[in-house]
């Protein structure tokens, strides 16, 4: 069985409409990416989808309350909600630097999530 | 107080701008943020998503805008916060920029050269074609993004958003992140007014619905909002009745588009361009008043702040080199080449190219008035055809660019208009 699958590759901000053909299930071609990381990336999307996660943690005794984080690289799209749990639970102590580990191996994933933000 | 070089805004547009000009060998200059700190509006994005152009790596925003911070504290550029420009005039060639901050009081400065980094805010005022009371609840997308990102606080739990700018996609992702249910995007227009990829990771990843041509036609609740209708509207954006939906929520954002932060251009009489709300430029970025320069969001509205950053570093040595320069030679340029915008291109920047200040290679940047596929972007040099470059899709929410060549225009004689269109045939 032939279908075709449309994305909306999110790996810059040209955001090229991607199409994949699969046929019974196996991808037999990519068109519509203006470079390969488009078709890295629909292939992911079929087979393993991964997002990037930011969010924020509580910080104490710092010029603002909270400090941006982020995982260090993308992180299956399945395990978002799970690691913004593990976030909730973290408060850092000021001062923060960029690139400070805030959880190491988030969730089993074998990624760190690193602050964003210097906070004095 | 003297100074060659004044800036005023320290965001990206500052940042890039005076490390250009101190690179180029201006000393003598000044930032003036009104912030608590360098950085801008970046400091609130703390998605990822910047940078991909200037450093090859997606960063987030304050970790882009760090980059930048390091290398004017590296070059000695000296700065000062919580510090506002209330007005800028011109003297002669001087130019007086007032200050006020709490230590000083009001300040006046004489500077040779002003760059203009102001940034832009957001609207708000007619965004909501609701007469009478406004309960608590209403915010821009912007303003939420400041508590829930710098202030940590929430504005509320079930959320409504109004307009598919950047903003408010990016918007819907971190109230969904913390939390918040939000209901649906509503946009008046056929068409987002965001980027393609903010819509797949910010509201497709998460099943958030967005409904385009539909708009806010009530707000209902007396102390906070509790819910909002919406209705579909026709092409001329009129509601069509029996359309509306009442949605159950706490919170409307609005997102409906940012408007160059231009008082101060204004109070300066520079003259301005009445699509984008920012000045009108010449090749180096220098309005109509010799020896101002503007650039970033107070220029015209981007959605890449590596475009910022380039367009600031260009304004930047160009100030350096207007500071170095004889009178004699700035007013230089007698040919001016006026670019005219048609057939469905808005505005370009600049709009004013003198050869004799002309690098090799030009940037012209503009955006379209609609959405357009499998069409091309046609330049003219008088009615000769310079460029022609086919395009799958052009849409308002991107930016386009163009890339002039000098010895091109040049060989063409007496040229005094180049024209930048959409060619749809
Ligand atoms: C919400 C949002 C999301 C965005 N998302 C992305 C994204 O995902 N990727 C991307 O590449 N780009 C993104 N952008 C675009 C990018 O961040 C902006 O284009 C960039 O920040 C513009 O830089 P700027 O320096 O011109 O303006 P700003 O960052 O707004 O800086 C202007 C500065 O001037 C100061 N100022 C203003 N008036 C005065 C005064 N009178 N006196 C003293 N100081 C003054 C302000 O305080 C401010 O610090 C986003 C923009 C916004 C608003
Ligand atoms: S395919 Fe390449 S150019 Fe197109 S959006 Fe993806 S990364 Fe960008």
């Amino acid at each position: 069985m032939t279908e075709t699958k449309e994305f909306t590759c999110i790996r810059c901000p040209l955001g090229c409409q991607v199409v994949a053909t699969l046929e019974d299930g196996k991808i037999v071609s990519i068109t519509g990416n203006t470079c390969p990381r488009g078709a890295e990336y629909v292939t992911n999307e079929l087979t393993d989808p991964r997002r990037i996660v930011t969010s924020l943690v509580k910080v104490t005794g710092g010029s603002q309350p909270v400090a941006s984080v982020k995982t260090a690289s993308d992180i299956p799209k399945g395990k978002i909600f799970e690691c913004l749990d593990a976030l909730k639970s973290v408060e850092l102590t000021a001062p923060v630097r960029i690139g400070d580990v805030v959880i190491p191996d988030v969730c089993g994933t074998g990624i760190d999530v690193i602050a964003t933000s210097n906070i004095q | 107080m003297d100074k060659d070089l004044v800036i005023i805004g320290g965001g990206p547009a500052g940042l890039a701008a005076a490390v250009a000009a101190k690179e180029a060998g201006v000393n003598d200059l000044l930032i003036l943020e009104r912030d608590n700190k360098l950085g801008g509006i970046l400091n609130q994005c703390i998605h990822n998503g910047f940078g991909l152009h200037t450093f090859k790596e997606e960063l987030t925003g304050p970790e882009y805008a760090a980059r930048f911070i390091v290398r004017a504290k590296e070059l000695e550029i000296p700065y000062k916060l919580e510090t506002m420009v209330v007005d800028i005039s011109a003297d002669g060639d001087a130019k007086i920029v007032t200050y006020m901050n709490r230590e000083e009081g009001l300040v006046v400065v004489r500077a040779k050269a002003v760059i203009l980094c102001m940034g832009c805010r957001e609207r708000s005022r007619g965004a909501l074609n609701i007469p009478g009371y406004r309960p608590a609840g209403i915010y821009t997308a912007g303003t939420a993004q400041r508590y829930v990102n710098i202030e940590g606080r929430m504005p509320g739990k079930e959320v409504v958003i109004l307009g598919s700018g950047d903003i408010g996609l990016i918007m819907a992702r971190r109230m969904t992140f913390e939390g918040a249910k939000v209901k649906l995007v509503a946009e008046l227009m056929p068409y987002s007014g965001g980027l393609k990829r903010n819509i797949a990771q910010c509201l497709n990843d998460f099943d958030i619905p967005l409904l385009l041509s539909h708009t806010v036609v009530d707000i209902k609740g007396k102390e906070r909002v509790e819910a909002v209708v919406i209705a579909e509207v026709d092409e001329k954006s009129k509601p069509i009745p029996g359309t509306e939906q009442e949605i159950k929520c706490d919170t409307l954002l609005l997102s409906c588009g940012l408007i160059p932060e231009n008082e101060l251009s204004n109070a300066l009489g520079v003259e301005m361009n009445r699509v984008t709300n920012g000045p009108l430029v010449n090749e180096s970025l220098e309005t109509s008043v010799p020896g101002v320069f503007a650039c970033g969001n107070v220029l015209h509205v981007h959605d890449l702040v590596d475009y910022v950053s380039e367009e600031a570093t260009q304004a930047g040595k160009k100030a350096a080199e207007y500071l170095g320069k004889s009178e004699a030679v700035n007013a230089g340029g007698d040919k001016k080449i006026v670019i005219k915008a048609v057939d469905g291109v808005r505005y370009t920047v600049p709009s004013i190219i003198r050869l004799d200040h002309m690098e090799d290679r030009q940037v012209v940047r503009f955006r379209v008035g609609a959405v357009y596929k499998k069409v091309a972007i046609q330049v003219l040099a008088g009615d000769k055809e310079i460029m022609n470059l086919k395009k799958q899709a052009l849409a308002p929410g991107e930016m386009e660019q163009v890339i002039l060549r000098k010895s091109v225009l040049e060989s063409i004689p007496d040229l005094s208009e180049v024209t930048v269109r959409v060619k749809t045939d």
